[in-house]
């Protein structure tokens, strides 16, 4: 069947017919041009369930397609998922039209602004499908564009700065990337993600005439994809854009920045770095480990010191994204065999779920954040006190999801944590006694922003907020069904990532 | 039915309650009540039928094979992790006294909570929280255990804050959360250190399999000097330091009283705190195993002294509280302490007796005051109270008979059994030769005259005499939903003890059956636990104690009972320490200066200087010098290379105008339907060529 065939295309590029019909349609049908983005968004959500269950888990890639694309460098159309990137796909389809949703309330060019979004689903989505390194690259640009002009245009006061760092900061990074991905394309005639896993991205000997050693050009290789990938992740210190960013791109833009961008980064390390660069990853762990735990330290004292609610969310972002790249350094250890295999799949599923699960609930935490903002027009976390008894639904969500984002056991984000500290402790003892400061910094700055928002006696100011709209609640009931469902029942999502795992780290 | 099922299904009934509560019900404040009533009444009903199960099966057979039944949870490599339930003979002793004081709590929330606003969302809590113990007592393993463990503390952080437009509320809510969370990511590093070394959670293994236990006690651990047992036994335990509010994590508990009465006295008295204690006496296999000092092993060591240091420490500033709740709030630090100091010396069956005891007459001491709350219209001062005995004597009946327990009151109390067991059991180590037996035996039995003290001190201070204020002229009987709780209480806060007595005790000993509960609790370990011989010595200076401290308080302050706005007698007494009392040595201040206010500033200053200072300086640095140097370039272009290549590209430029003009309109959707179009061609294209027409 053409369809079955042809799904990730369909996946991929149906938002961009979804875009193309947004821009004819009338500038001042708002409503139209809504509906129908959001109606438009769930068929790719529904192709990526269909995906899903339909996923042989544990079996590679499936559903690959091929296609000619730049045969004189080697570079072709290859698409397909596996065990890995399939749950990144869901997360996707499922969060474009949640934050749809969640941007209605958009009034100014709306037009634009919900083509560019369907816009960024395929970017997105095109980095998690690609088997071709060029068309890795190709997308991984293409998200970016439409993001900058999200924050540009509808972001806050401070969108100039905020846009342009993000621009910058990320395309530095891909340039590096860019330029890697040539040198593997010049010296081994191909792109092809499958090919060079198997083989090596130097397999072939070549310096392209260059005055340097194999190995050197090997590490700088390494060097420019970690650097991409960890600034968009963000490893600490590279992560100063992202605060900002989010501080300034309109609710759903954050929603998605945080939910799916990050993931990029964190999903290119398990894609491209760990397979391509065993070797050298190995070698690099131990400091990969210590800056997963700096950014979770120092990315949650910097949440404590924040008085902007959303400024805080955006850095409790940082320390999350901490535990992934935990989880990576053991993982790249793991594959050179140094060690015991339960060790080795907690720690790289433990980092994969929390990939999963800081999307969702940090996507919920942002569209929180909007809900708020658009009512009471602060963000100041001086201003708010006594909101749970103005707004009894709201308040109840905030908390939910602020639990989730904790680590509560029985929701979404314990799991995961528990098994990357049990991962890391092991093979980084010292780093996992630390990461329990960050654990307890947590717990503080989440718990201290609740009080700050929701308890306490109501300022008159407040007193006639209208309550969380049933919009709102559909938007955000999804994702508050997935944190409960993974965190009593983590089954659902591990066993396609524990067999993609397995067959990741051939255990 | 089968057993296990039977406790797979106890669970589903508060979590049921919870959601229809919070989803549905919450407008209906008598449909919440009930339903969160009938689900607790469902879940006592199942465990009572299990702990019956469980006596019918005897000890031994029990021990021998507990009831086991697993779910798997989380595959992970070649394997699963599995959660399930696991019913021995110390799940059966918690099981009876949590399904008995859950419900009786419930029935009586009806009465205390009658009129509040938020009335639905209270049962909701309480339901969840009732969830959250039945989960932990019947959990197999340590992966469970804390699961429901941070339930519980979720609902403790919810319920202290209830009240959370008072910032006292909020402020003690979050402080419980904290605090609490320091100890339990100690212990969850426990836990993963104990996972990552012998693959698995379940107590069967850890707590059982002898061989496990004895490599666990010979590994050595990453800290030198200590066994991997060692190591994480006190990673464990220090969880348990903080869930049971043990020095130096105590400081939650008290402040923990800002929340309504009934989770006072469910959540910070009865249960969540004892699921602490609970977690070493389970793991207890661990923390004794392998060798130690002559005192025993580091973690018993820790516990002998943390426990009785806490014991006596708390009673100390229970001496000296004003607030009807706040005593009973040190008095249950100091109650807690008992049982883990007992734990450090090795009286494994004495510990959990006491905590059941203390289960009992604790929770009976709290709904007692939260009565005398009501009556008194919401005011908790002592000093304001007085002559209460008149106005509401069931609640004064039940209270000297809960007071009377704490106190251990000799032979018709439970509490008299329970911690005479384990002043009985430290003597007996201290006789054995160890220091930590003296020392837990001299701290104890100090403690334990200063409870007889300050209980008399709140009896009288609460009941005795004439009324000290308006309030108290006007308090009342409390209806019925609060007293029955109350009687139903006071029963087993005097009775229950019986199961417990020693077998050589005089006449009572054969009469009731000699010592159930020792053989059928201890059965747990699968070990032969030899009895303490009955000995006269200590056993005469708890009575001693319990009685002069009894009659000192009534000495001090029944017999000439407080007059009106006169200041504690006790406070002329003791002078400055009685204010270094009052204000519980100044901990909290201590912890303020030096570990909260640092750790704000800290975050402020790692945003201002590292982020905003360092990281983007850098940046912006960087950012400078690329603009400056092409400014420099720009100069370059302009001074050195003009003439002919300048109007060379003013042709360029002007023809490039006009062509981007059509196509650079300066709309964002064009740029997107541009290449939104030919991205859409190019895949029709293949799509055309692939299907080869």
């Amino acid at each position: 069947m053409m369809l079955q065939e042809h799904i990730v295309s369909f996946i991929l590029f149906f938002p961009l017919l979804g875009a193309v019909i947004i821009t004819l349609l009338p500038r001042d049908q708002k409503n139209l041009i809504r509906w129908f983005a959001f109606l438009w968004s769930l068929v790719p959500l529904v192709l990526a369930s269909w995906l899903w269950l339909h996923l042989e888990v544990g079996s590679g890639y499936q559903f690959v397609e091929r296609a000619e694309w730049f045969p004189q460098i080697g570079a072709a159309y290859a698409v397909g998922v596996d065990g890995l990137s399939t749950p990144l796909v869901f997360l996707t389809t499922l969060l474009v039209p949640l934050a749809l949703l969640v941007s209605f309330s958009i009034e100014e060019r709306v037009k634009a602004y919900f083509a560019l979004f369907l816009f960024l689903e395929v970017g997105i989505i095109g980095v998690f499908v690609s088997l071709d390194l060029l068309l890795f690259f190709l997308f991984w640009e293409i998200g970016l564009i439409p993001m900058y002009f999200l924050i540009h245009i509808w972001g806050g006061h401070n969108r100039n700065y905020a846009s342009f760092k993000f621009f910058v900061y990320t395309m530095t990074g891909s340039l590096l990337m860019l330029l890697a991905i040539q040198v593997i394309g010049l010296t081994q005639h191909t792109f092809d993600i499958v090919l060079l896993t198997e083989r090596g991205p130097f397999s072939r000997v070549g310096t392209l005439g260059l005055p340097i050693a194999m190995g050197t050009l090997k590490r700088l290789a390494f060097w420019a994809f970690t650097l991409a990938f960890a600034i968009k992740v963000p490893v600490w210190p590279f992560h100063t854009w992202l605060p900002d960013a989010h501080t300034e791109a309109p609710t759903a833009g954050s929603m998605l920045l945080a939910g799916v961008l990050l993931k990029l980064g964190a999903y290119g390390f398990f894609r491209l770095v760990l397979p391509f660069f065993p070797q050298e990853a190995a070698s690099y762990a131990p400091i990969l480990v210590v800056l997963g735990l700096l950014g979770l330290i120092f990315g949650s004292l910097s949440a404590l010191g924040q008085w902007d609610f959303k400024r805080l969310v955006a850095y409790s972002s940082v320390g999350h994204m901490g535990f992934v790249i935990m989880g990576v350094a053991v993982a790249a250890l793991a594959q050179v065999g140094k060690i015991d295999p339960l060790t080795a799949s907690l720690a790289t599923e433990g980092a994969v779920l929390q990939m999963f699960t800081h999307g969702i609930s940090s996507a919920a935490m942002f569209a929180l954040v909007g809900v708020l903002y658009e009512r009471a027009h602060t963000r100041d976390l001086h201003q708010f006190g006594g909101i749970w008894t103005v707004m009894p639904v709201y308040g109840g969500i905030l908390l939910f999801a602020t639990m989730a984002s904790l680590g509560l056991p029985g929701l979404a984000g314990f799991v995961s944590e528990f098994m990357v500290m049990r991962g890391v402790w092991p093979v980084f003892t010292g780093v996992a006694a630390f990461a329990i400061l960050g654990l307890i910094l947590t717990a503080a700055y989440l718990l201290w922003m609740l009080q700050r928002v929701l308890h306490g006696p109501v300022d008159e100011r407040w007193l006639k907020l209208p309550e969380i709209k049933a919009r709102e609640v559909v938007a955000l009931a999804p994702l508050l069904f997935l944190m409960l469902l993974t965190g009593v029942w983590p089954s659902w999502i591990m066993n396609t990532i524990n067999a993609a795992v397995v067959r990741l780290l051939g255990l | 039915m089968t057993l296990d099922s039977m406790a797979w299904l106890m669970l589903l009934p508060p979590v049921l309650a919870f959601w229809l509560i919070v989803l549905f019900f919450n407008r209906w404040k008598r449909l919440s009540h009930w339903t969160a009533i009938g689900a607790a009444f469902i879940s006592f009903v199942l465990a009572q039928g299990i702990v019956i199960a469980g006596l019918r099966m005897g000890a031994e057979a029990l021990a021998e094979r507990p009831i086991h039944s697993l779910l798997p949870w989380l595959p992970t490599g070649a394997t699963v992790l599995s959660l399930g339930v696991w019913i021995d003979p110390l799940t059966v002793a918690l099981l009876f006294f949590v399904s008995i004081t859950v419900l009786a709590i419930f029935v009586y929330s009806v009465g205390y909570m009658h009129g509040d606003p938020k009335y639905s969302r209270f049962f909701a809590f309480i339901s969840l929280f009732a969830f959250g113990m039945f989960g932990l007592v019947v959990a197999d393993d340590l992966l469970m255990l804390f699961i429901f463990w941070e339930i519980m503390g979720l609902c403790s952080y919810l319920l202290i804050g209830f009240w959370y437009h008072k910032p006292s509320a909020y402020r003690a809510a979050v402080k419980a959360f904290l605090t609490t969370r320091i100890g339990d990511v100690f212990m969850l590093l426990g836990i993963a250190y104990l996972y990552s070394q012998t693959g698995t959670l379940s107590y069967d293994v850890l707590f059982r399999n002898h061989e496990v236990l004895h490599r666990l006690a010979t590994t050595p651990s990453v800290i030198g000097g200590l066994s991997v047992a060692a190591l994480a036994g006190l990673l464990l335990f220090a969880g348990t330091v903080g869930k049971s509010a043990q020095f130096p994590l105590h400081v939650w508990l008290p402040d923990a009283m800002e929340g309504p009465t009934p989770v006072s006295a469910m959540i910070h008295a009865a249960t969540m705190v004892s699921a602490g204690v609970y977690l070493v006496i389970r793991a207890f296999p661990l923390l004794s195993a392998g060798l130690g000092g002559a005192a025993g092993t580091p973690p018993k060591v820790a516990m002998g002294v943390i426990g009785a240091f806490t014991a006596f420490f708390a009673a100390t500033i229970a001496v000296a509280q004003r607030d009807i709740k706040r005593v009973l709030a040190y008095s249950t630090i100091s109650q807690l302490g008992y049982m883990i100091a007992a734990l450090g010396v090795g009286a494994y069956v004495a510990a959990a007796f006491h905590l059941v005891a203390h289960a009992f007459f604790k929770a009976l001491l709290f709904l007692g005051s939260g009565s005398v709350i009501v009556g008194m219209h919401h005011h908790q001062d002592m000093m304001e109270m007085g002559g209460l005995r008149k106005k509401m004597p069931i609640t004064f009946w039940t209270f000297v008979a809960g007071g009377f327990a704490l106190s251990g009151f000799p032979i018709i109390t439970a509490g008299f059994w329970s911690k005479d067991e384990i002043l009985a059991e430290a003597f007996h180590a201290a006789m054995g030769g160890s220091w930590l037996g003296w020392f837990v035996y001299t701290l104890l039995a100090l403690g334990a005259l200063l409870t007889a003290f300050y209980t008399m001190r709140q009896i009288s201070l609460t009941f005795l005499g004439e009324p000290r204020s308006e309030h108290a002229e006007h308090a009342h009987e409390t209806p019925w939903t609060m007293t029955a709780p109350l009687v139903v209480l006071a029963f087993f806060a005097l009775t229950f003890g019986f199961v417990g007595v020693p077998e050589d005790f005089p006449v009572l000993g054969p009469l009731f059956g000699g010592n159930f509960f020792h053989h059928f609790v201890g059965a747990t370990l699968m070990e032969e636990m030899e009895t303490t011989p009955l000995n006269w010595v200590p056993l005469t200076i708890s009575i001693v104690f319990a009685l002069g401290g009894l009659y000192f308080g009534w000495w001090v302050y029944g017999r000439r009972p407080l007059e009106a706005g006169a200041p504690d007698p006790l406070e002329r007494a003791l002078g400055k320490l009685y204010t270094v009392l009052e204000n519980k040595y100044y901990v909290d201040e201590f912890y303020d200066r030096l570990f909260i206010q640092p750790t704000i500033r800290l975050g402020a200053w790692v945003y201002k200087w590292i982020d905003r200072g360092v990281i983007d300086g850098i940046l912006h640095t960087v950012a400078k010098a690329a603009v400056v140097s092409g400014q420099l370039f720009g100069w370059v272009d302009r001074v050195v290379i003009n003439g002919g290549v300048d109007s060379a590209a003013r042709g360029v430029g002007r023809m490039g105008e006009e062509g981007r003009r059509g196509l650079q309109t300066g709309l964002v959707q064009d740029y997107i339907f541009i290449l939104a179009v030919f991205v859409i061609l190019f895949v029709l294209v293949y799509f055309v060529r692939g299907a080869g027409l």
